[in-house]
């Protein structure tokens, strides 16, 4: 564990796996040090924002070093199941570059569970892993302007479900009907860490 | 409802804000917020309001309202002709507020003794313009409802307060978690030269144009949390210098952090304006 500073408020902490990350998270989101307003898991990292007038960053560096990490929280969140059209722009390309067939690509998709390690990007994205899978997908080249909404797509380990128009650098696979942040809805997050992901094929 | 301002002309940019969504961004949802704080803070404090009252941030000048009631107003941060500044003011029913261009700095806080009454989002009515949270943008015929006073009056006339820097701001800055992709070289690039705010700056960052930051090694980083006031270097080497909107996760390396307590200064700089980091 390497604690790096980042600026007067925050402290950014630096660990060897996802794992290990989601690890402190559990801790951490459960029970955060006094004076903590924001826990935000990353690949690699979990940064701890601080309200500097009730706390310093070397009494959170202490809590943190403090603290033990709970695994194999990583699947404990509900079950969602998104329906997928697999007619991604980048599904033939993809598949190719992986030495497989579209078919296979969209088998191994669906054939096991996701579950959400952690959010960011925009509102409501999810960054989800196949546990024991070995997903490792380039991002695209040059990352597209325009990414509509719903679209699924893969980079590096991860799927993610575009939650709305953005730009975007991953690979579109397909895209879901179904809103994962919708504002009208309590929580307006569908996919929140832990959240467990099963894509279907939509009929 | 407590009454309403009824926007007759936004100028170039107003939006509510407020002090945020905090606790929120392991969900990819930002703070956002008032990008002055100290300045939203205050204007609230002279009508009386909670601290985290509603206000209207107002982007050069140019915000044209009316009041539907007899409402006590005031204004903060960049000053404006026409405006009530640092001097809460009581509209009359009927009566227009017009705001100038500010004199020095970007953005005024327009308070309302009340707040700005329209409905949250995610506990917060500040609109976030990176995510597409809050409220929309404000524009002219918006009836923005004014909510009842919680707090009594603080019975003070006028705040004396520095104006925003019209000149050259010079800034405290932090070494960054990553700022060893850069060495001694980037940080004597970074804290060695004025770097100058450009035109495609917003509440999300101020893009500076300046001598490019190189780094002194390659590789990719995974995505990782970021805070106002970090300064990000995207393969281009000018640094981003992140604001109240900034995004909950970056992938380029944040070299420096500006101290928190300098950050809202930088909020208040014009495209064109110059900026120095200084260590420490």
């Amino acid at each position: 564990m390497r604690l790096l500073s980042s600026g007067s408020t925050a402290l950014l902490v630096e660990l060897d796996t996802l794992d290990d990350v989601l690890a402190l998270y559990a801790a951490l989101a459960d029970d955060p040090p006094a004076g903590v307003v924001d826990v935000v898991p990353a690949a690699r990292t979990v940064l701890l924002v601080t309200d500097p007038g009730r706390t310093t960053l070397a009494a959170v560096a202490d809590a943190v070093r403090r603290t033990t990490p709970r695994p194999g929280g990583r699947a404990t969140g509900d079950a969602v199941e998104l329906p997928v059209h697999y007619d991604g722009v980048d599904l033939a390309e993809l598949a190719e570059l992986l030495d497989l067939t579209p078919e296979e690509l969209v088998q191994r998709h669906t054939g096991a569970e996701w579950t959400v390690a952690f959010c960011g990007f925009s509102p409501g994205f999810g960054y989800l892993t196949q546990p024991g899978a070995d997903w490792d997908v380039p991002r695209r080249a040059t990352p597209r302007t325009k990414v509509p909404p719903g679209s699924v797509a893969l980079a590096g380990e991860f799927s993610g479900v575009y939650p709305r128009e953005s730009p975007g650098g991953w690979q579109l696979i397909g895209r879901t009907d179904v809103a994962v942040f919708d504002l009208g809805r309590e929580p307006a997050a569908l996919l929140r860490p832990a959240t467990r992901v099963r894509f279907v094929v939509a009929g | 409802m407590n009454g309403a301002l009824t926007v007759l002309a936004p100028g170039p940019l107003t939006t509510v804000q407020d002090t945020g969504r905090p606790g929120q961004a392991a969900l990819g949802i930002g703070r956002s917020g008032s990008c002055d704080r100290d300045s939203a803070a205050l204007a609230n404090r002279l009508v009386g309001n909670p601290v985290d009252a509603a206000v209207l941030e107002v982007t050069f000048g140019g915000l044209a309202v009316r009041a539907e009631a007899d409402l006590l107003v005031v204004t903060t941060g960049a000053r404006c002709p026409g405006a009530p500044h640092a001097a809460p003011t009581l509209l009359r029913r009927g009566q227009e507020l017009r705001l100038g261009l500010p004199v020095s700095g970007l953005r005024s806080y327009l308070a309302v003794r009340g707040g700005v009454d329209v409905v949250p989002v995610l506990g917060s009515r500040a609109t976030d313009v990176l995510a597409g949270l809050g409220p929309a943008v404000v524009a002219a015929g918006d009836v923005l409802p004014v909510g009842e006073p919680s707090a009594p009056l603080p019975g003070v006339d006028l705040a004396p307060v520095a104006e925003p820097c019209a000149g050259e701001l010079t800034v405290s800055v932090l070494p960054g978690p990553r700022a060893d992709w850069f060495g001694d070289p980037g940080w004597t690039g970074l804290t060695g030269q004025a770097w100058t705010v450009t035109s495609e700056s917003n509440r999300v960052g101020l893009r500076l144009a300046g001598e490019p930051l190189r780094r002194i090694r390659d590789g990719e980083l995974p995505s990782e949390g970021m805070e106002r006031g970090a300064l990000q270097v995207p393969p281009s080497g000018t640094p981003v210098l992140f604001l109240a909107d900034h995004p909950v996760t970056g992938g380029y390396p944040v070299i420096g952090y500006v101290t928190d307590a300098d950050v809202d200064r930088c909020g208040q700089l014009r495209p064109g304006q110059t900026l120095r980091f200084r260590a420490g």
